[in-house]
């Protein structure tokens, strides 16, 4: 999944993005030797080890418990995050998304990452959430959180979350900014430059 | 032709359905809190007779789970429902279980489906409809499934006593380490007030139309 981020993020249109993602795969394998070369990825992302790593159809979408997730969620650094916390099965979420992918491809130059955070269920990831990136061409990072016992972690995301999704996280610098339901593009245009004006 | 009008037609179901689906949105109106009195209410059950908690007035108290039929955490907890209502019916405490989603937003969780839903899991208790959403609105229920628990005191009305998950693993129910309904209804029927009165859950937001 890191080799993935870096190398859509290095690609400079939508395109190409697309495209990174389909070979991405196939390169990985032959460059797989980069990542013994390149350790400043782990420093620079603040990388945590995932539970395990769910591959198919091209995708390896690394899952997490909240314990291994949380200091992804509390990275303090000049780039803004911002996690949406979403699954197949929310309609809301799912009206929403297109929004967090075109401002997604719209900040590739820009300090910003978005990473969606997908708490659909371990049985599901198959049959579910791969078939929908797959059938949506979703480019934008992805990963899994999946941790039954929400009711330990959802106040640990933010107090005032209630456990509904979408909901959306944005860190900055370390400091956070928390929205409970959807988000225009507007409105995730106007959080993450009010917070990095601050 | 034929083809092309039937085609016609599911194009135009689709589009409306995927219209309303867009207008879903997320609830955050604040409702009871735990040690609040309840108004009772009067639902159609999926016998298509009206069911309120005043009419189990011989009950302690009851276990009323916002639930339905689409929503995957609702689909997983469903035999766990069944199970509740086996274990404490009999000792005071019956499940009503209310669907608090706009059939219009969502059309698997219209009146008709949950006909076929509560046959087909052979649901011993209750299915109500909240149709207008007002009671979904009162307690402020905020995702499927989230539980009520409520107590008889006789005179002085009904209490909620606990609001939250119905245990913390949503995904393996043999996998559970603290069932929080059974552990506030055991409390409970052992006169004493339980120890978790409130617990957060994912869950499905109920869909409830723009104003």
């Amino acid at each position: 999944m890191l080799v993935n981020v870096i190398s859509i993020r290095s690609a400079s249109s939508f395109n190409q993005l697309q495209s990174a993602v389909q070979t991405n795969f196939k390169t990985m394998k032959r460059l797989w030797f980069l990542l013994f070369l390149t350790p400043w990825w782990i420093n620079k992302t603040n990388a945590q080890t995932p539970t395990s790593v769910m591959e198919a159809e091209g995708y390896k979408i690394p899952v997490y418990d909240f314990k291994n997730i949380d200091p992804i969620l509390n990275r303090a650094n000049d780039t803004v995050y911002v996690y949406n916390f979403w699954a197949t099965w929310c309609i809301p979420c799912v009206e929403e998304l297109p929004n967090f992918l075109k401002f997604d491809s719209a900040m590739h130059n820009q300090p910003v990452r978005v990473l969606l955070v997908s708490i659909d269920m371990k049985s599901q990831l198959r049959t579910k959430l791969v078939p929908f990136l797959k059938s949506r061409n979703i480019t934008t990072p992805v990963v899994v959180l999946s941790d039954p016992d929400a009711n330990a972690w959802i106040d640990k995301v933010d107090k005032t979350w209630s456990g509904s999704i979408p909901a959306t996280l944005f860190v900055y610098k370390g400091q956070k900014h928390f929205h409970e339901g959807q988000l225009t593009y507007d409105e995730l245009y106007q959080t993450v430059e009010s917070l990095r004006k601050q | 032709m034929k083809k092309a009008i039937f085609l016609f037609a599911s194009l135009l179901v689709a589009n409306a359905t995927l219209h309303a689906q867009m207008k879903a949105e997320l609830v955050t109106t604040a409702g009871y809190n735990v040690g609040d009195k309840v108004e009772d209410f009067n639902l159609k059950n999926v016998d298509g007779r009206m069911v309120s908690m005043g009419m189990f007035a011989d009950m302690k108290g009851y276990i009323l789970v916002f639930t339905c039929n689409h929503c995957p955490y609702s689909v997983a907890y469903e035999d766990r429902i069944n199970d509740l209502n086996r274990k404490y019916n009999s000792k005071g405490y019956m499940v009503i279980a209310i669907n608090p989603n706009d059939p219009t937003l969502v059309p698997e969780d219209n009146y008709d489906a949950m006909k076929v839903r509560a046959k087909e899991k052979n649901f011993s208790f209750p299915y109500l409809y909240d149709e207008g959403q007002t009671v979904m609105k009162k307690f402020g229920a905020q995702r499927t499934p989230h539980v009520f628990v409520v107590s008889n005191n006789g005179d002085k009305g009904n209490r909620i006593e606990y609001i939250g998950a119905i245990d913390d693993n949503y995904e393996d129910a043999t996998a559970v380490k603290h069932r929080y309904v059974e552990d506030a209804v055991d409390a409970l029927l052992a006169g004493k007030k339980p120890e978790t009165t409130f617990t957060k859950a994912i869950g499905c937001g109920v869909k409830v139309k723009k104003a």
